[in-house]
């Protein structure tokens, strides 16, 4: 059997296995950290800084850290919070965000992230920029307007071959989401559904799919996220 | 005492936020009960008559008369609140924001395929009577101080509902889980 680490989130006293991701080690101990651009499975990029948390008095994203024992972690701080909820009115305010006219919403992460946060306003003036749609693919669209640039399908979505469809181009704020079209096209139904699921927010939409889930029966409409590890109160 | 007073108005809105108000259901009977109505398109009253309390703002600003109507509130009510996404964020009709103006006239009055045949002469509204349509559609904070949001398309009913009774009676204010929305 493997070594058994302890830590603390919040003077909670958890244990993991040693060499667990903090996010997945909070997961088992039944601890919500937020995550945005990190997903379970595939290699963490910390860019998103959302899962920042303070270990020993420092802050570090969870998603890029592997729990070492003894650790002390604070996850829910009034400092802390306040930090995710400018992370979230940031990405708002330098995305265009309709939420009504968009068919993510209600399943969106970006969102739901908006509503644990209470954020009734974002807090910085709206950029509004111009961004580019590309229809070009046959199973979905990529909508750049809503694109967090968390770089889940670039390091998620590969083809048979093991090759990327999706890829970062430019640089800086000029970086935007491109789609091998050829090998998208190979994708089957299911993939590109699989796809649209990876993307946190309503970039990548399945095409011929439209608003499906009725208002009150889609993901976030009752339930906060991060419910299903950890009951909280919003 | 006399009851608070309060105005509304919908200016880049559809309307549709002050359906929401309507959506309350019995409880206007409540709300009649609880505050008196000044400018409001709920009255037809057109004019402040005197200094209200709260001014309910729906919709954004994307002309000059919406401009106007906002500072005129913002001079007469002690508190604005920015009511659905429209007023908060500029709403759909912000997804104009990145098409060019021209562009945008154009296609309204003389490619859409309603009007290109129906417009021989091509003409374009142009006429000092016209409000001037702004460069983008700007969310009401960014033009006026807003004291409050309520983010909803609409604002659910209870979000409302709650809201203007904690304004009104001083009580604090909650907000369950499901009708804080953004859609």
């Amino acid at each position: 059997m493997s070594e058994q680490i302890k830590f603390t989130i919040d003077g909670k006293a958890c244990t993991t296995e040693k060499g667990t991701n903090l996010v997945k080690a909070a997961k088992e101990n039944g601890v919500y950290i937020p995550i945005l651009c990190h997903l379970e499975g595939i290699k963490p990029a910390g860019s998103c800084r959302i899962c920042n948390v303070k270990i020993n008095g420092r802050f570090m994203t969870a998603c890029t850290t592997d729990v070492a024992d003894g650790m002390v972690i604070e996850n829910i701080t009034p400092e802390i919070q306040e930090l995710r909820k400018i992370i979230v009115e940031t990405l708002f305010v330098s995305g265009n965000h309709f939420c009504p006219a968009c068919e993510k919403s209600g399943n969106c992460e970006l969102q739901a992230l908006g509503y644990r946060y209470q954020m009734m306003v974002p807090r910085f003036p709206y950029e509004f920029e111009e961004k580019e749609v590309d229809a070009n693919s046959n199973k979905f669209y990529i909508d750049r307007n809503r694109c967090v640039l968390c770089k889940r399908c670039v390091r998620s979505v590969k083809s048979k071959d093991g090759r990327s469809i999706f890829a970062v181009k430019g640089r800086g704020h000029k970086a935007i989401i491109n789609i091998d079209h050829e090998l998208a096209n190979q994708l089957s139904d299911e993939e590109a559904m699989e796809v649209m699921n990876t993307c946190p927010v309503g970039s990548i939409l399945k095409k011929e799919r439209g608003y499906v889930d009725p208002i009150g029966r889609r993901k976030y409409d009752t339930q906060p996220i991060g419910s299903e590890i950890e009951t909280i109160n919003v | 005492m006399s009851k608070p007073i309060v105005a509304t108005t919908s200016l880049a809105g559809c309307f549709g936020c002050h359906m929401s108000i309507l959506d309350i259901d019995e409880r206007i009977l409540q709300l009649i009960e609880l505050v008196d109505f000044n400018k409001s398109p709920v009255d037809d009253i057109k004019e402040f008559t005197e200094m209200c309390d709260i001014g309910l703002i729906e919709g954004g600003c994307c002309n000059s008369e919406n401009v106007h109507v906002l500072k005129d509130f913002r001079k007469n009510c002690k508190i604005l609140v920015s009511v659905g996404e429209c007023a908060i964020m500029g709403g759909l009709p912000a997804l104009r924001n990145n098409i060019p103006i021209r562009e945008c006239l154009e296609e309204a009055y003389l490619n859409g395929p309603s009007t290109k045949d129906a417009n021989p002469d091509r003409i374009m509204p142009n006429n000092e009577e016209l409000p001037i349509i702004l460069d983008k559609v700007y969310p009401c904070h960014e033009i006026v101080k807003i004291d409050y949001y309520l983010p909803g398309c609409p604002p659910r009913a209870d979000l409302i509902w709650n809201a203007l009774v904690a304004l009104v009676t001083g009580d604090e204010l909650k907000l369950p889980y499901e009708v804080v929305k953004f859609d």
